[in-house]
């Protein structure tokens, strides 16, 4: 699901700014679906993790409350261009979704 | 007497580098920590907050928090949030009216700075707080967003 994530990285100085949409209904659960009024399970992505260069640089835990396709912005002190940012991604479903990046 | 106390400092050291070890061992199988599930099932803001260990919390303007006045869409809205308290290690967002309060918590590290951006839902108009952790201790602010279209279905 490679393409399910898009990111950027672009230096301001000597911080990585780094942005990443992720394709994804982030179904919270309590909506119905309006054809067969049945609820619509949740399936929302609950775990991300960023690595920068390996290492990772930040651990985050979402909940249902964060708006379909997912939009995460962060900052990266100390990076430089040519570095390589990665964000792996789990759903509440297992469904793994990864992406890569150079910081430009 | 003397050998008695050897002996115990012995067994003593021996229990408590086995347990350093059994601490290191354990996040590094769990790659990332368990998702905090009673914390991001909390109905009430206040035990979602100390659920997702952010009670107790000082009210600090030194968190900025970036949204908009008023959100014509609640299904969309733009926040993000800036800790200037110098060793900020995380930081969480709250929709205090959302039927889930708890909407993310960020954990910072390697020179990652206390800053996060995101996109959250909003049910209805509501205070979005933020709260962070720094040196030990807990603090939070909020800001109010009006909502004029709720986005959360629930």
């Amino acid at each position: 699901m490679a393409e399910a994530m898009k990111m950027r990285a672009t230096m301001e100085g000597n911080v990585a700014d780094v942005k990443v949409l992720i394709q994804h209904p982030m179904d919270t659960g309590t909506m119905k679906d309006s054809k067969t009024d049945k609820l619509i399970p949740a399936f929302f992505i609950n775990q991300v993790v960023a690595t920068l260069n390996g290492k990772t640089v930040l651990e985050a835990q979402w909940g249902v409350g964060i708006a379909k396709n997912p939009f995460l912005g962060f900052r990266v002190n100390g990076a430089k261009s040519g570095d390589k940012v990665a964000v792996n991604a789990v759903d509440n479903l297992g469904n793994k979704y990864d992406g890569e990046v150079v910081v430009a | 007497m003397n050998q008695l106390r050897r002996s115990f400092l012995k067994s003593a050291g021996a229990i408590g580098s086995f347990t350093i070890i059994a601490s290191i061992l354990k996040p590094a199988t769990a790659i990332a920590a368990a998702w905090n599930k009673l914390a991001f099932t909390s109905k009430e803001p206040a035990d979602a907050i100390s659920n997702a260990g952010y009670g107790g919390a000082t009210e600090s303007g030194d968190i900025m928090i970036k949204a908009p006045d008023i959100a014509e869409n609640g299904a969309v809205v733009p926040v993000s949030a800036t800790s200037n308290i110098p060793g900020t290690t995380s930081m969480a967002i709250f929709v205090e009216k959302n039927p889930a309060p708890l909407i993310a918590d960020f954990k910072f590290s390697n020179g990652t700075e206390a800053y996060i951006s995101t996109r959250v839902k909003m049910a209805k108009t509501s205070l979005v707080r933020v709260s962070v952790k720094a040196n030990g201790k807990n603090y939070t602010n909020s800001r109010e967003v009006k909502v004029t279209i709720g986005g959360c279905g629930g």
